[in-house]
């Protein structure tokens, strides 16, 4: 399906074209994920997109699945109870670095500790899009920030390892230029039956590239492409590995998965209060 | 051999950020006053570089009925 196709098929064609700034890598991203639910053929009835608020979260707006926009860093406590409620769902969390690692880093951790079938695909531009230019939890130290104007002196966090950590059974990284291996993870993310974190590297021209002197849109679009290597690569390849970031599937390790453990609680007590 | 396509552009949607233009492997598009342009269609290699890269759906190959 072509671009045009696709919009018809699965955007808010009227709330089209976005209100991210040019160049914005967030729309890469979106159109990644779209692809990579088209490539599965899953139901768009049976998809609920969630999002909490930031530049990259306005993404459920565009969307014309089941959608929630919700309160800032709170995306996967309401995704957390909409997969209760109805496992049913495909639960999807489009979320950016302040959102999920700032204000709702104690979500992540504790929704990936669960290991409940929610996909996280975390927008990360290094930093606060939306409110202006802030460093957040994945600023680089030294970074320059609206906040930090002397440079930040806070150490960052490295999304993947934290999910991993926490219990996320599928985790994976991929930027705006690798659109292709984004998709795939995604992909993979979304069949994992547990809890997927996908860290999408995206690009802040507006704030993040104005403010640490990275260039514009095209600039930091060949950052996306040249300061990545893939894992696989690297690990055959360490001289190609040095000085770049790593990226591609990490960690894939599926394990019992929290609603089913609940259904199972919740069968037995049916049948105990049947025997009484 | 698929159905021929050609690569077109929604004018409308287009923001001007270069980012097709800088990733298209045969120099077919440029920026004319801040809105993609197809210089170069005969150029083209129909690889979809510049549909998978742009960030606002406002260009992308589209499938041409082959009598046209
Ligand atoms: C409770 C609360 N605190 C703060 C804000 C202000 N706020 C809105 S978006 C945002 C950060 C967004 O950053 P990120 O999640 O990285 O998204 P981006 O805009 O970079 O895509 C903040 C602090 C808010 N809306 N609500
Ligand atoms: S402020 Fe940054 S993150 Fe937000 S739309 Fe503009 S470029 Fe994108
Ligand atoms: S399809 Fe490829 S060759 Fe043709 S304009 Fe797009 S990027 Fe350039
Ligand atoms: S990538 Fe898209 S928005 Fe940017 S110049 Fe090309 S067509 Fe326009
Ligand atoms: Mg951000």
């Amino acid at each position: 399906m072509n671009t045009s196709a696709l919009v018809k098929e699965y955007f808010r064609e009227d709330k089209l074209p976005h209100i991210w700034c040019p160049g914005c890598g967030h729309g890469i991203i979106m159109h990644a994920v779209v692809r990579a639910i088209d490539n599965l053929k899953l139901d768009p009835e049976k998809i609920c997109i969630v999002s909490g608020i930031g530049c990259s979260s306005r993404a459920s707006g565009y969307m014309n699945f089941n959608t929630l926009h919700t309160t800032h860093g709170r995306a996967l406590a309401f995704a957390t109870g909409v997969k209760m409620a109805n496992p049913s769902l495909e639960v999807l969390v489009l979320t950016g670095d302040g959102d999920c690692s700032a204000i709702g880093g104690n979500h992540l951790i504790h929704t990936a500790r669960r290991n409940i079938d929610i996909t996280t695909i975390a927008f990360n531009n290094n930093i606060y899009g939306m409110t202006g230019g802030q460093y957040s939890p994945t600023t680089a130290t030294g970074d320059f920030g609206t906040t930090a104007p002397y440079g930040n002196i806070d150490k960052t966090f490295d999304l993947c390892n934290l999910a991993k950590a926490a219990g996320a059974t599928y985790v994976g990284r991929s930027t705006a230029y690798y659109a292709k291996q984004l998709t795939t993870l995604v992909e993979n993310g979304i069949q994992n039956k547990g809890f997927s974190f996908i860290e999408a590297v995206s690009s802040c021209p507006t704030y993040y590239g104005r403010k640490n002197k990275k260039g514009d849109a095209v600039e930091m679009m060949k950052s996306l492409k040249d300061d990545y290597i893939d894992i696989k690569i690297a690990e055959k390849r360490p001289d190609l590995a040095q000085s770049k970031i790593l990226m591609g599937e990490f960690y894939n390790k599926p394990d019992e998965e929290y609603t089913e453990k609940y259904q199972k609680i919740i069968d037995m007590l049916k049948k105990e209060s049947y025997h009484a | 051999m698929g159905t021929p396509k050609m690569v077109v552009v929604n004018k409308e949607w287009c923001k001007g950020c270069g980012i097709c233009v800088a990733f298209c492997p045969k120099n077919v598009l440029e920026l004319v006053n801040e809105v993609v342009c197809i210089a170069r269609s005969e150029d083209c290699i129909k690889c979809g570089q510049c549909e998978l890269r742009c960030p606002d759906f406002a260009i992308y190959l589209k499938e041409v009925p082959e009598n046209v």
